[in-house]
């Protein structure tokens, strides 16, 4: 139902990127990067290694500041944000090479994505009485509901770090699925899977977006996987866009394939 | 021959003939046992959630005494000196996450390790500086610590119990107890776990780093304000008493340094191994290995299990 050459979905602006510059020290890491996020959508960001992409889902989240240009989340505009602010404001995301709490098991880290949710004052909880017992168990019935949709019930009580690096994949989804999140951001959910994993993941990335409505922007390599899931795509090469459209659309434009392919003079 | 029965029989038959003596001298490893716990549950904090060996937690220790009793010197009563130590702790919790966490963020842990020299010894000069260098009577009766001894008659002998030992004994105990639930069952326990961990993955998370920063620093310092009362009262309140320190290293080495419950039974095993093997085996040796028994304790740990008895086990994918 996705048609590769339907319009883009409509919805409202969720998230805003104008003109943001990124340099660390002389590096130009992006530059001059305009786009925008809309409602509802699966938006990635693709490009060859070294393009960007990671820095720009900084930017976004409040790990990197932006040296100029403007950042407008749910039509508030920020360049400066911490990223415990930019998790309150509803961004959620997974990293490039997993970071999750090695030491603790699928259900706690999981757990720990709720932690903002979690409102009742330390005595209560010191208790484990009362009103912050009911909320424990009311967020314990959440994550199990992830725990259910991401069928990792069998690993529930296992700590991740032991875990395949697939299935650490998958918890990081979890946990980042935990926080309720408005906008999800995934750096390479897919990244050193085999095809069966790849399958599986796909299938939780649409699903989150088509059940609970989470706008969802995504860094991939595998073409074939952006292609089936993404509404559309922005492309970056060495921190410039170059391109951004409709998956058909992005994948006809020239600068795109000289990009990828490499062209035999003169690169732009 | 000789040299084996004295090893392995006779601090034994000693122990099966003054069954008082035991007790004793158990009761006093314990009470210090309790104690390094405490300092070692300092470290313990520091370390989980900033990765960092926190060097300056013996002077925090002499830092947080120094400042009670200076108070109390130039005339501040003793209790609102209580209060105000506990501010200054808090302010110096923020004052290290502003300047020297916030800004060392990111760097290799060594370079946080020699930042918490640095910390060590501006906390000298700053002390020495305010209350001046001499060494200061703790302050104990006047904080309604008990004074005195009572005598028990146990086993078939007098027990001596040091009441202001008790005190220490039960307020550490009771402070222990507190800190490991609070850090087990509250958010911000929850937190603390996860910033352990992983900065990158709390962070995305929404939990505040430098929120839980100040947190530990500030429950550090108040440990540190606990211990050094109760050291103090034992002996004086000087720039010396931060070597007590340095005990809570083999205890760490023992407990692991990332577990607190760790940290409450290497303080006890330390503790106790000192105190039994200083009275019984001490004399062999001519007295004194209380001084360096931990760290031959430690170093045997050490041995087979390197991430201490508690301690997260490393694993590392190749």
């Amino acid at each position: 139902m996705r048609a590769p050459d339907g319009p883009p979905v409509k919805g409202d602006v969720l998230l805003d990127v104008a003109d943001v510059s990124l340099r660390f020290g002389g590096v130009r890491a992006l530059s001059e990067v305009s786009f925008d996020i809309v409602k509802g959508e699966i938006r990635a960001i693709i490009g060859p290694n070294g393009a960007g992409k990671t820095s720009m889902l900084n930017c976004i989240n409040g790990f990197y500041h932006p040296n100029e240009g403007c950042i407008t989340f749910k039509g508030v505009a920020r360049r400066k944000m911490r990223p415990s602010q930019a998790a309150r404001g509803g961004i959620a995301r997974t990293f490039q090479n997993v970071a999750l709490f090695r030491g603790m098991t699928t259900l706690d880290n999981i757990m720990a994505g709720r932690s903002l949710h979690m409102r009742r004052g330390f005595i209560w909880q010191l208790l484990r009485h009362g009103p912050a017992l009911r909320e424990e168990v009311e967020h314990r019935r959440f994550v199990e509901e992830i725990i259910d949709f991401l069928e990792i019930q069998h690993i529930r009580k296992v700590p991740v770090g032991k875990l395949p690096y697939g299935l650490q994949k998958r918890v990081e989804l979890g946990r980042a699925l935990a926080m309720e999140p408005e906008l999800l951001l995934l750096d390479e959910p897919m990244a050193g899977m085999n095809l069966e994993e790849k399958e599986d993941m796909c299938r939780f990335i649409l699903d989150t977006n088509h059940e609970f409505g989470t706008t969802i922007a995504l860094i991939e390599h595998d073409m074939g996987v952006v292609m089936d899931l993404s509404d559309r795509v922005v492309v970056l090469d060495y921190g410039r866009k170059i391109a951004d459209g409709s998956p058909s659309e992005v994948k006809r434009d020239g600068r795109v394939i000289a990009a990828y392919l490499g062209v035999a003079h003169e690169r732009r | 021959m000789d040299l084996l029965f004295k090893v392995l029989v006779e601090p034994f038959i000693l122990m099966a003939e003054a069954p008082d003596l035991l007790v004793q001298t158990l009761w006093e490893g314990f009470v210090s046992g309790v104690l390094y716990a405490l300092i070692a549950l300092g470290f313990v904090l520091i370390f989980k959630a900033s990765g960092v060996f926190n060097f300056a937690q013996g002077i925090m220790v002499v830092f947080a005494a120094l400042t009670l009793v200076g108070l109390h010197e130039k005339g501040v009563p003793a209790l609102l000196a209580l209060a105000i130590a506990v501010a200054v702790m808090f302010v110096l919790a923020v004052a290290v996450e502003r300047m020297v966490l916030r800004p060392l963020v990111n760097q290799p842990d060594i370079i946080l390790f020699m930042a918490t020299f640095g910390l060590t010894y501006f906390l000298i000069g700053l002390g020495e500086l305010i209350f001046g260098g001499n060494p200061k009577r703790m302050i104990a009766s006047e904080l309604y610590l008990p004074q005195g001894t009572s005598e028990v008659m146990l086993l078939g002998g007098p027990v001596r119990f040091q009441h202001i030992d008790i005190a220490a004994a039960a307020i550490a105990s009771l402070m222990i107890a507190g800190l490991a639930v609070f850090f087990s069952r509250t958010r911000i326990g929850r937190a603390l776990r996860a910033v352990a961990d992983s900065h990158k993955a709390a962070l995305s998370v929404g939990i505040s780093l430098n929120q839980i920063w100040i947190i530990v620093w500030f429950a550090a310092g108040i440990v540190a304000l606990v211990t050094g009362i109760m050291w103090g009262a034992r002996s004086d309140v000087s720039f010396a008493l931060q070597i007590i320190a340095l005990k809570a290293l083999p205890v760490l080495i023992l407990g692991g340094f990332t577990s607190i419950p760790g940290a409450i039974v290497g303080g006890l095993i330390i503790g106790l191994g000192e105190k039994i093997g200083e009275f019984y085996w001490g004399p062999l040796l001519g007295g004194g290995i209380e001084t360096w028994l931990a760290y031959i304790i430690a170093l045997l740990f050490l041995l087979f299990r390197p991430q201490g008895l508690f301690g997260e086990k490393i694993i590392e994918r190749i």
